[in-house]
């Protein structure tokens, strides 16, 4: 990662004053290193307290304890249940999630493209937009069955509207004179589309992907909650049934490393497509 | 010589609400094959509908502008225009803002990359090809600018007050480099400031416009070229122009 925050000082024939830096290790990571060891701290202590509080403090049939639920995991990794499990969900989220932001990236360009349109929709998409998808489930089992299939819709219709959204709103805030300046230089508008509303609009499709990361897992184990014998949503409804705390939780953990690992693919996106942006404007 | 640029009571209004706002009156223009005429003018005047229109960018509510003797509908490549403010597209780095004209004219990668390498050494720019505009100084990326209206190799340049943001010192070095780059190049440059200065230094003709584009004064600069800034500020002659000028704003303004 690129750290000029300032333009380069130049002399008056135009040429920069670069010079090399001598930085030592710590100079150049210390930041980084600091606020990574701040953050297993934290989690350590949390555990920590979690442990010695649970059976004190806590009732740990309802509050489990970090011990049970470690060896609740290494037993479900053991007898495969774990992995079973992770996988229909994470199908369900990577198929929900592709799905839902390609349609949304595609109809953002498009409707934006076509403003007439796009005034007469809009009210109708608001409106769509604001029913809790959650209450879609249940026409969603009667549509499309209790299979995997209803699991990926309800997550690609949660994550659809977040990427929609955003991507309109790029579209829309892209600046007049770089458009007016591609047709100074005899663009159509098929250059205007390539070379300036697509890679302006990235910005904006990169939040929606961001903040519809969650809400392709929400769609997933909605789904799975509602109806399922598979899944970390069935996983969770089924140890509650049994009164099983350490089983939910253990539960949550994997939803959660698995969130994680989306969020790090995206930035990985994201880093590559916001090169150019300055270094405090990237996330 | 041959008149290139014809402006014949060209008109812009605007429409806000229920109102038109008038933004240029029944101007009328005409620039000569490779004459440098500069276009003096208080803000709000005009100047830069005037320029929108020549380039084809908007459209006249009534009047024409013909080029090479055909009405112009649109932009066309052999006109460029430098704006005001900076439109290079920020995710391109200084190389790829210079080649894109090139690129639209469908233009071999290996014929863009030389040509875009021969203008960055031309505005002084070596050793910036791949830094992005945001990492650049505002001065940079007038050359930037400049270099990218150079590209494609028009026959005629409109400016907007291409130095207008720019600290004195800065302004005269571009202002020197854009003579240098326009001498026997045979383009025409209609340029646009409001900086009295500025236009005798440039130009061969000063137009001065008053209020909505009426036209107070249209003189012929025959100053001797190359020119000089610092010794053209105590000659007498320039002295006498600056006077001219500034009368004739002050006119324009009324």
């Amino acid at each position: 990662m690129s750290t000029m925050t300032e333009s380069p000082k130049t002399d008056s024939a135009g040429r920069a004053d670069v010079v090399a830096l001598q930085r030592s290790w710590w100079e150049r990571n210390g930041r980084t290193t600091s606020i990574w060891s701040a953050r297993i701290a934290l989690i350590a202590g949390l555990i920590a307290v979690w442990q010695l509080a649970a059976g004190r403090i806590f009732d740990p049939s309802f509050t489990s304890r970090p011990s049970d639920i470690w060896t609740r995991l290494v037993e479900w990794n053991a007898d495969g249940t774990l992995w079973m499990h992770s996988w229909i969900t994470l199908q369900e989220v990577v198929y929900g999630y592709a799905l839902g932001s390609a349609g949304g990236a595609l109809l953002g360009f498009v409707l934006t493209s076509l403003p007439t349109v796009y005034r007469v929709l809009d009210p109708f998409i608001m409106a769509l937009y604001a029913i809790p998808k959650v209450a879609l489930a249940p026409l969603f089992i009667v549509w499309f069955g209790i299979e995997m299939d209803m699991k990926i819709l309800l997550a690609a219709v949660t994550v659809f509207f977040l990427v929609f959204l955003n991507t309109a709103a790029g579209v829309r805030e892209v600046d007049r004179g770089l458009i007016d300046a591609v047709r100074l230089m005899g663009g159509g508008p098929r250059d205007i589309a390539l070379k300036v509303v697509l890679p302006a609009s990235m910005t904006g499709m990169l939040t929606g992907l961001k903040v519809a990361i969650p809400y392709a897992l929400i769609g997933a184990v909605i789904g799975e909650l509602v109806a399922s014998n598979r899944g970390l949503g069935y996983l969770i409804s089924n140890s509650a049934a049994q009164f099983d705390t350490a089983g939910v939780f253990a539960t949550l953990v994997v939803l959660s490393v698995i969130a994680a690992i989306l969020n790090f693919l995206v930035g990985l996106l994201d880093h590559r497509v916001s090169r150019w942006k300055p270094a405090e404007a990237r996330t | 010589m041959s008149t290139l640029l014809d402006v014949q009571g060209l008109t812009k209004q605007f429409v806000k609400d229920d109102t038109g706002i008038v933004a240029l009156r029944d101007f009328n223009l005409q620039v000569e094959k490779g004459s440098f005429v500069t276009i003096l003018g208080r803000s709000g005047c005009g100047k830069s509908t005037a320029l929108n229109l020549l380039s084809g960018l908007i459209r006249p509510t009534s009047g024409t502008v013909t080029y090479h003797g055909s009405p112009i509908t649109g932009p066309r490549t052999e006109i460029s225009y430098l704006t005001q403010s900076d439109t290079l597209m920020p995710w391109r780095d200084v190389r790829r803002n210079i080649e894109m004209p090139m690129e639209i004219s469908g233009a071999p990668a290996q014929e863009r990359r030389a040509r875009a390498m021969d203008l960055i050494e031309r505005v002084g720019l070596t050793g910036f090809e791949r830094h992005y505009p945001r990492e650049l100084s505002g001065g940079m990326r007038r050359r930037v600018s400049l270099a990218r209206m150079l590209v494609g190799d028009p026959e005629t340049l409109l400016m907007d007050e291409p130095f207008g943001a720019l600290d004195a010192q800065l302004r005269t070095d571009l202002q020197a480099e854009l003579l240098r780059l326009w001498q026997d190049s045979g383009q025409t440059v209609v340029f646009v400031t409001h900086d009295i200065e500025e236009a005798l230094l440039l130009g061969d003709r000063v137009v001065v416009l008053g209020l909505r584009g009426r036209c107070v004064l249209d003189r012929e600069i025959d100053l001797p070229r190359p020119r000089d800034p610092d010794e053209l500020r105590v000659e007498s002659n320039f002295v006498a122009l600056h006077r001219e000028m500034t009368e004739a704003l002050r006119k324009g303004a009324r």
